[in-house]
Formats: C-alpha cells, sequence, structure tokens
C-alpha cells in the first residue's frame, strides 16, 4: 500500500507503525442532567481547569517551541467567552458535555471559516474540547510508548501539541497525518527536533498497528511494509540528496559558468546573521519598515543609519539594497496618516505616499547617504511609470546618492520597461505584487490564490519583457519575489535574463545546487518551454521537463 | 475611558506568542478591556479572550485601539500597548 501526503518536514523516516485512535464520541443532541445547575456548571468549569492546567504543565515540562504553543492552548481552555458559553448552555438545560461541545463548536467554526492559519487553530480547539469531555466522561486519553524497542511511524488523523510536545527522536522516526498542513503544530514540532513528517495523507490511519512503514519528508509519500532494498535506496537517495544540497557551494552560477549572484530578503537585523551563514553574496531586498512600524514619529537619521550600516558590515564588500519605506492603509503609520481605503493593494501605498509626504523619503535618503557606501542602494517600491522613476533617480542624487533603482511590481512599468529604466541604475521585480496586479488577484483572499501564481504564462512575459529591456540598457534586472525560492523557477527566471536572484536565506542552498545543475542554455530551453504553455500548472511542467537536474537532486 | 492606538508590528500579526501575551497580561487586570481594530466594522473584543483575539484576526502593520477604566487603567494600556507593538 503506498499513499501520499504533503512532505513538511525532510528526510527518510523508517519503522513500525504506532497508530494513535483517539477517538471522543460526540455527546448525544439535547443530552441533559438530573441535580443542579450550579453543580453541573461546577462540574465543567471544573474540567476545563483541570485540562488547562495539564496543557500548562505540560508546556513547562516541553519547553521551547512546544511550551509557547501549549500555554496557549491553555488559555483557549479556560476562555472567558467559552466559558461563559459553557454556563449559559447548562442553564438552558444541557449536560456538561453537550454544553462544552456546542460552545467549542461556535468557536471552531469561526476560526475554520477563516482558513489557513487561524483554520489550524481550529484543529487545537478539537483537542482541547476532547480532552475535556473525555475527562467528564471518565475516560483516559490514549498515552504514546515512552521507551520503544525501536523508534515508531506516529500515524494519526492528526496530532496536538499535547501529544507530541514530549517526543524526540529516540522514540519516533516519523509523523504521517491525515490532517494538517505546513504551519501545523505536527509539522512545526516535526522540523524543530529534526523528525520527517507527512501531513495532509488520507487513509493514514486505515494503516495497521505494527506494520512497517517508511515516510518521505520530502516528497510526501508514505510506503507501508516497503521492501528492505526499498528502504536502504531511499535512505542513500535521502543521504545523497542532502550532500548534492550542500556540495553546491561559493558564488550562485550555472553549470557553465554563468554567474547569477544569490542574495538574500532580509526583514531586520535579526535576520542578518541568517543571509551570512547560508552564504548569501549580499543583500537584494532589505525591507525597512521596521524601523518605522509602531512609532509615533520617524526614526532619526542617526538610527536609520546605524541600521543600514549593520547591514553593510555583515557583507562587507558586497551590494546592500535598500527599498525604501513600503507603507499604505494596509500598514498605517502615525506619521504618514493614511484615510482607510476600500482597496489599500491599489491605493497610495510605496512611492505614491512618498510624493505627498517627500519629508520621510528625504530624512531616508539622507540617513542612506550619510553612510558613505557606494554598495548600499536606494530602491523604490510601487513605481507605477517613468516619471515616478524619474522623480525617485532626480531625489537620489539631489542627496548624492550615485545609485538609483525602483522595483517592478506594476504591470505598467514592466511594459514599459525601457522608459522606466532610462532614468535609473537598475530594477528588481517584486513577483508576487507583478502576479497580484497582473492577475487582479488579492494577495491575502485564497479564493483567488490560484490567479496569484508566478507560474502564469503572463507574468513571465512581463518578467522576461523587463529582463529584455534591461539587458537593452546595460543595467541590471534582479527579482526579489518569493518565486526565486523556487529552484525550478529560479532556473527559469535566470532564462528569462534575471541578472541576480533575491530570497530568504532558507532557499539559497537549493536554488545554488538547481542553478549548478543547469547550464544557462538549458536554462533558456526552461524559460520558452513555460512561455509556450496556456496555463501556471502546464508552465511548470513544461519548465521542469527541461530541467532534469532537479529530480536528481530530489527538488 | 482610555484608549491607545497601536500598530501590530509583530510578523505574526496579533497571534501565536503575542496573542499569547498579551492575553496573559490583561487576564491579570481587575477592569473589562477590549481591542477593536482601528479600521473595519467587527465589534470589539474582550482582551481577556484568546478566542476573541484570535478571531479579529489583527496582521502585521494593522492599528488596534486597546479600551479601559478604572483604577491603575492607563498603566495596564501602557503595557498592552507596547506587547502588541513589539516586533
Amino acid at each position: 500500500m503506498n499513499l501520499r501526503g504533503v512532505g513538511v518536514s525532510p528526510g527518510i523516516g523508517h519503522g513500525p507503525a504506532y497508530v494513535l485512535a483517539v477517538s471522543v464520541p460526540e455527546p448525544p443532541e439535547g443530552a441533559t442532567y438530573t441535580g443542579e445547575a450550579d453543580q453541573e456548571k461546577e462540574r465543567a468549569t471544573a474540567a476545563l481547569r483541570q485540562v488547562a492546567g495539564e496543557l500548562e504543565a505540560r508546556g513547562n515540562q516541553a519547553g521551547g517551541e512546544a511550551e509557547e504553543i501549549l500555554k496557549a492552548q491553555a488559555l483557549m481552555a479556560e476562555d472567558p467567552g467559552l466559558v461563559v458559553k459553557v454556563r449559559s448552555l447548562i442553564d438552558r438545560g444541557l449536560a456538561a458535555p453537550r454544553a462544552v461541545f456546542e460552545a467549542f463548536t461556535k468557536y471552531r467554526d469561526v476560526l475554520a471559516g477563516s482558513g489557513g492559519y487561524l483554520g489550524e487553530r481550529a484543529a487545537d480547539l478539537d483537542d482541547i474540547r476532547d480532552r475535556v469531555i473525555a475527562l467528564l466522561y471518565g475516560q483516559a486519553m490514549p498515552g504514546l510508548p515512552t521507551a520503544p524497542a525501536e523508534p515508531y511511524v506516529l500515524v494519526a488523523r492528526d496530532l496536538a501539541p499535547a501529544d507530541t510536545a514530549l517526543l524526540s527522536r529516540e522514540q519516533v522516526a516519523a509523523f504521517v497525518t491525515e490532517e494538517g498542513g505546513p504551519t501545523s503544530h505536527t509539522a512545526i514540532l516535526a522540523r524543530a527536533i529534526g523528525v520527517p513528517a507527512v501531513v495532509a495523507c488520507p487513509g493514514a490511519t486505515g494503516i495497521p498497528h505494527g506494520v512497517r512503514v517508511m515516510a518521505d519528508g520530502t516528497s510526501g509519500d508514505v510506503r507501508v511494509e516497503p521492501a528492505e532494498s526499498d528502504v536502504a535506496d531511499a535512505v542513500s537517495a535521502a543521504t545523497a540528496r542532502q550532500a548534492a544540497l550542500a556540495s553546491a557551494r561559493g558564488p550562485g552560477r550555472t553549470a557553465d559558468g554563468h554567474l547569477v549572484p544569490l542574495l538574500a530578503n532580509v526583514g531586520g537585523p535579526a535576520e542578518l546573521d541568517a543571509a551570512v551563514a547560508a552564504g548569501a553574496e549580499g543583500i537584494g531586498l532589505y525591507r525597512t519598515e521596521f524601523l518605522f512600524l509602531g512609532r509615533a514619529e520617524p526614526p532619526s537619521e542617526e538610527e536609520q543609519a546605524r541600521a543600514y550600516r549593520a547591514a553593510m558590515e555583515a557583507f562587507p564588500g558586497a551590494k546592500v539594497i535598500v527599498r525604501t519605506l513600503d507603507g499604505g492603509a494596509d500598514k498605517p503609520l502615525t506619521f504618514l496618516p493614511a484615510p482607510a481605503e476600500p482597496n489599500p493593494a491599489l491605493g497610495e501605498r510605496g512611492l505614491r505616499r512618498f510624493r505627498r509626504f517627500p519629508g520621510v523619503m528625504d530624512a531616508q535618503l539622507e540617513a542612506l547617504a550619510a553612510v558613505g557606501s557606494e554598495d548600499l542602494l536606494a530602491m523604490a517600491p510601487m513605481v507605477a511609470t517613468a516619471e515616478e522613476a524619474g522623480w525617485f533617480a532626480r531625489a537620489c542624487r539631489a542627496k548624492g546618492l550615485p545609485v538609483a533603482g525602483v522595483m517592478i511590481e506594476i504591470p505598467s512599468a514592466a511594459l514599459r520597461a525601457e522608459d522606466v529604466l532610462a532614468s535609473v541604475d537598475f530594477v528588481s521585480i517584486g513577483t508576487n505584487d507583478l502576479a497580484q496586479y497582473a492577475l487582479a488577484a488579492d494577495r491575502q483572499l485564497s479564493a483567488v490564490s490560484a490567479l496569484q501564481d508566478p507560474w502564469q504564462p503572463a507574468v513571465l512575459d512581463l518578467v522576461a519583457m523587463t529582463a529584455s529591456a534591461a539587458a537593452r540598457a546595460g543595467k541590471p534586472c534582479g527579482i526579489c519575489g518569493e518565486s526565486a525560492a523556487d529552484p525550478a523557477m529560479a532556473c527559469v527566471l535566470v532564462g528569462l535574463g534575471a541578472s541576480t536572484l533575491s530570497m530568504g536565506a532558507a532557499a539559497l542552498a537549493p536554488v545554488r545546487a538547481a542553478l549548478d545543475a543547469h547550464t544557462l542554455a538549458q536554462c533558456r530551453l526552461a524559460a520558452d518551454a513555460a512561455r509556450s504553455r496556456t496555463t501556471a500548472t502546464e508552465a511548470r511542467a513544461a519548465a521542469r521537463a527541461q530541467l532534469p537536474g532537479l529530480g536528481r537532486l530530489g527538488l | 475611558m482610555g484608549e491607545r492606538k497601536v500598530t501590530v508590528a509583530a510578523e505574526v500579526g496579533l497571534h501565536a506568542r503575542p496573542a499569547a501575551t498579551f492575553v496573559q497580561r490583561a487576564m491579570k487586570a481587575p477592569m473589562d478591556i477590549t481591542v477593536a481594530k482601528a479600521y473595519g466594522s467587527k465589534p470589539p473584543v474582550n482582551a481577556k479572550s484568546i478566542l476573541g483575539i484570535l478571531a479579529l484576526d489583527v496582521r502585521q502593520g494593522e492599528t488596534v485601539v486597546i479600551r479601559a477604566e478604572g483604577e491603575g487603567a492607563e498603566e495596564v494600556l501602557d503595557e498592552l500597548a507596547e506587547i502588541a507593538g513589539t516586533p
């Protein structure tokens, strides 16, 4: 039997299956109690309090990330709104277990309806609810074997932090769950203790207890009773993949030596160390919002200059591209008052706000100039026209900054990249916003997330248009959107003519290895193949077909 | 009635650890405290309710209004505003 889920913590784990079957029955609808309402309410409150206490105690024992998660769950179990609801349902005649069930359901539905991070908190509520109901029924919650003869593959519908917090690699070889997503607790804790994990794996709880299971936390494959030779193959392939990823070192380049500097996206001083450790060759996008958010007044020139200097010191001799403040109605700042806008993404944000409040931009450019390094480059976000780009470039030069660039994230700027490039020294494409604006699909709305895909051929066309205009002008065209972090897309972007790629530090090693495994000609073929298709899914598949090295690397 | 307007600075918004820290502080205060988004139509929620705060779904960069009244309210509001404004 083979199952398929989503790999969320890489590596191969194998061992006997330990299937955790927790089933707390739903208390019957309309169940009532005999005796006093006050006693029933006290029974319910005591159970909620006891579960909160147990969660907190496990948190203290576990420490670290698990402690935070469990303490937040303890707060949920004693939430005042929830307690009031339980008590009022008991007043209306419901027995304590049913009242608990209905009160939790009310909150669960609110969270589940939001999807994403909040949707996954709904699973937390289910677990707390089951614990409270089990306690009210006098049931024991099943525990896990603590000292197994060999580490087991833990299989469950979903795992709660209370189950997993105290586990270690000595006990668990892998996690496999039917539910959960990449930000579920199972995923977070599995990565934290370095155990492979596969989530969203339908049919997992049908695996018989005790049979041998192998889980691939990269591909999401789960094999039941695999041949011993298959296990050996998978383990050696995973080891080879790790070695292959680690073996590509030094500056980013294609197999035939075409240099593509790999830079880091950095959101604040705390991320500098990780970027250096991952071998970034500079900073392609230094977001400066951290300096401005939550303050009554803009930071002083000295404070800003100190932050920019720290980035330069982390990357001596390398380029650091600082994006000027990108504020809008969705990120309001007290010193840049913003009226509420019906659609902040299309409103007065980025450079548009600076045109109304030039003082804040002047101060930021002065702080950059004060550092006095030619490697510190200013870049403006949210530029729609050549006229805006020219206005920003003139402002930079007036402050003595020799180099100015702009982001290309609005389709009009990509369509007229040649005009934009006439007045600036470089451009950098923000693929997330470019996709949002090209496909008219709000980044915040999960309902349109399928359109919000950088593999959409229209987005690839806009990137190609911008990169070739930059090549004609003899000026660099970087990429600083999330898409550069996808190894296959990174090769396509290079094929389209991107001169640098900037991404979160964690993506640097796989992208470096992917480029190292392909020639520039292969990257160009992949880019052409992708653009010849009509859907994002086909474009991705067509590109990957031209990039055989990805499969070898397990990417 | 005292009030603080603060822009939520943490990357995760008013969720996860920032939300828990916020609620833990609010629970220590004797008076009623509410939290609402500065821009939006959702009604204010109880600052001592982690589920209420999570359902408010405050993201990084959004501004919230915290309100409380009574003895010691100013001090509590200052501390809550600092927690919400911490990156």
